[in-house]
């Protein structure tokens, strides 16, 4: 198998056909478009604009989640890990499907029931209104940035594997269209739109990734100890990719750091505004439930074939072809389609790849732009007496904004190293947001102060500590060049020394809510009740938009 | 202060009652007692699952790398059945609930709406 690497090597820099690729892309774009065109007939109530008239069925909104959750990060980064650093890509993906059973277990269900459109719905419920919601809209727009930022960045790597567009002023432009196509979606869609958008991805992404996997496992005789024979003979490192200690296992302080990164993982996505919101666009919380019920089978079923799809790309591609092409470990899902199909399959698994950063980007973009209006707008500034039409219009004002912000964002971030914000946004939603979420459902005496110094000690820490980590300065020196978002050894202000701040941050965001909570006598007693019984029957719950 | 201001505060007072009322009702606090011994042990359950694999991955590594056939090792096993205990816990949560959570707070749902009207 690996006899195979030598023959890409030269053209590695420039596979498959830009104008295919840009072609198929095109197709993609037109089609949704037109759904989205479609889908919005009937778009006018705010209910519509946010929550799709919660007219989605459990199973259209699961594949929607899996659409929004699988980003280009999933796809492309833990393939990309796996077929450089073995099984510690593997840990990764294992950590953000393990995830989904909080969501499952402890939230969608009941989120579902006591919110409307917000996270800071149900945060608010029983507390001081105007405070909490501020602090959860400032948490949701600071957690959908560094998300956004992170997926407009991936884009301009992308941009240069697939199009054969080097020069930073054209991955500039294509991140300006990426951006300005997905304000569009949201604009002329709604929820409603952009949750098409998600499930057409997320079917093209399965399917294509399904396709590949059983490509790979068929070259190897159908058996994955065969694949991990070929990846261990083309791989430098050999027997080592198979077991853990690659990436993470160099020194204890490494390996905490994976503990640190494996409990933001597990704890930050049930706290994922992006993925809150979506429970929003079913009729019930039994149809929430079956959300998630999908969306973690689908979820699961990807991450097993992203370990076939990166053992298969260190096999038939080689590390070394990988690591040296432009977009680095991100583009060993794309070599290895070339390798497999040609110029057709790298063209088709392109476009899903931009399909991909293109839905993620416009999910989140309504979040943000919604928090801003429901939230800030709507509720603090006009005290909830502004009016429906007019908060929706506000939201798309923002969502216009929002797309600015990402565009420039995107431009200034491209080439960046990407996983930190990555890692920045599934810790700050699992210090600032997660316990404020589980204590508002669970704990009576929770209340205002808990939830402020929560929501602001866990994003102040897990933000604070980030800077001061070696993932902005003084990582480690590699080539004169470090191994951090500034890359000039001779900066570096760090002293944290774990990459994750989640270690501390999350314990901390949970302390702080309950130092908070104890040290306030306040308690309203009525709208506990309240939320605890619709919260757990549905009662009151906000109900599907009906069309006649 | 109007009369439309006054209906809805005698409105929501009444609903209030209303879900006060079903709060303290034996059925409400039953299917509170039951959900919680569902997903609190659950969740314990399968965050100590996770945390062992972690801690495992991280500093028990030539374990996790013992082959058992073929290519196959410990740690690859191990991860597998992540995903295994994924699925089946999902699949149970969602036939407990379907079966016996879902009815009883329709129930209760139907004692605070259903008064409503």
């Amino acid at each position: 198998m690996s006899a195979a690497t030598p023959a890409v090597l030269p053209a590695a820099t420039n596979v498959g056909s830009p104008g295919l690729n840009i072609a198929i892309f095109a197709l993609f774009v037109i089609i949704t478009l037109a759904i989205v065109i479609r889908a919005s007939r009937n778009n006018r109530t705010a209910a519509d604009y946010y929550a799709g008239g919660r007219a989605f069925t459990g199973r259209q909104n699961g594949i929607a989640i899996s659409g929004d959750y699988l980003s280009a990060a999933s796809f492309l980064g833990i393939a990309g890990a796996i077929a450089i650093n073995g099984y510690d890509g593997f840990l990764y993906s294992i950590g953000f499907l393990v995830a989904w059973l909080v969501a499952l277990l402890l939230v969608a269900e009941l989120l579902r029931n006591t919110g409307r459109f917000t996270m800071a719905d149900v945060l608010s419920f029983r507390l001081r209104q105007r405070p909490v919601r501020v602090a959860a809209a400032i948490s949701t727009l600071v957690v959908s940035f560094f998300y956004l930022l992170a997926q407009m960045a991936g884009a301009g790597g992308l941009v240069a594997l697939l199009l054969g567009i080097d020069a930073r002023v054209g991955q500039s432009v294509v991140i300006a269209v990426v951006g300005i196509i997905m304000v569009g979606y949201v604009l002329i869609g709604g929820m409603k739109g952009t949750t098409w958008v998600q499930i057409v991805k997320a079917t093209m992404l399965i399917i294509g990734a399904f396709v590949m996997t059983v490509w790979v496992l068929a070259l190897n005789g159908f058996s994955l100890s065969t694949l991990l024979g070929s990846a261990v003979a083309a791989s430098p490192k050999g027997e080592a990719i198979l077991g853990p200690g690659l990436q993470y296992g160099a020194t204890t302080t490494s390996k905490i750091d994976f503990i640190s990164l494996g409990l933001a993982l597990v704890l930050g996505t049930a706290g994922l505004p992006h993925v809150l919101m979506r429970f929003y666009t079913v009729p019930s919380s039994k149809q929430a439930r079956k959300s998630v019920e999908w969306a973690i089978w689908l979820i699961g079923i990807f991450y097993l074939f992203t370990l076939v799809l990166g053992y298969g790309a260190a096999a038939l591609v080689g590390p070394a072809t990988i690591a040296a092409a432009p977009g680095g470990a991100n583009s060993a899902a794309p070599l290895l389609a070339y390798e497999l199909g040609g110029t057709v399959l790298l063209g088709i698994i392109a476009a899903v790849a931009f399909a991909t950063i293109l839905a993620v980007v416009a999910g989140l973009t309504i979040t943000a732009s919604a928090s801003y209006a429901h939230d800030i707008y709507g509720q603090v500034i006009k005290r909830g007496e502004g009016g429906a039409d007019a908060e929706v219009r506000v939201a798309r004002m923002a969502a216009v904004v929002i797309g600015i912000v990402a565009i420039i964002g995107g431009i200034f971030a491209n080439g960046q190293n990407i996983a930190f914000l990555v890692a920045l946004a599934f810790a700050i939603a699992a210090s600032a947001n997660l316990p404020t979420i589980l204590y508002s459902l669970f704990w009576k005496r929770f209340n205002t102060r808990g939830a402020l110094w929560s929501i602001y000690g866990g994003l102040i820490s897990s933000i604070v500590l980030i800077i001061f980590s070696p993932t902005v300065s003084g990582g480690k020196v590699t080539a004169g060049k470090a191994a951090s978002m500034i890359t000039d050894p001779s900066i570096d202000f760090h002293w944290f020394p774990l990459a994750n701040p989640g270690l501390i941050s999350i314990p901390l965001g949970f302390f702080l809510g309950w130092l908070g909570t104890v040290t306030s006598k306040e308690h309203n007693e009525a709208k506990y009740v309240e939320m605890e019984v619709r919260a757990l029957t549905g009662a009151g719950a906000e109900k599907e938009v009906l069309r006649h | 202060m109007s009369n439309d201001a006054l209906d809805r505060e005698v409105a929501a007072s009444d609903a209030g009652s209303r879900y006060a009322e079903v709060q303290q009702s034996a059925e409400f606090q039953d299917l509170r007692r039951r959900f919680r011994r569902f997903v609190f042990p659950m969740t314990a359950l399968f965050l100590a699952w996770y945390f062992l694999y972690v801690l495992m991955s991280s500093f028990a590594v030539d374990f996790m790398s013992t082959k058992v056939f073929g290519e196959i090792n410990i740690g690859l096993i191990f991860g597998l059945l992540q995903f295994v205990s994924t699925f089946a816990i999902t699949i149970a949560y969602v036939r407990w609930a379907d079966r016996h959570f879902d009815p009883a707070a329709e129930a209760l749902r139907e004692r605070v709406e259903g008064s409503a009207s």
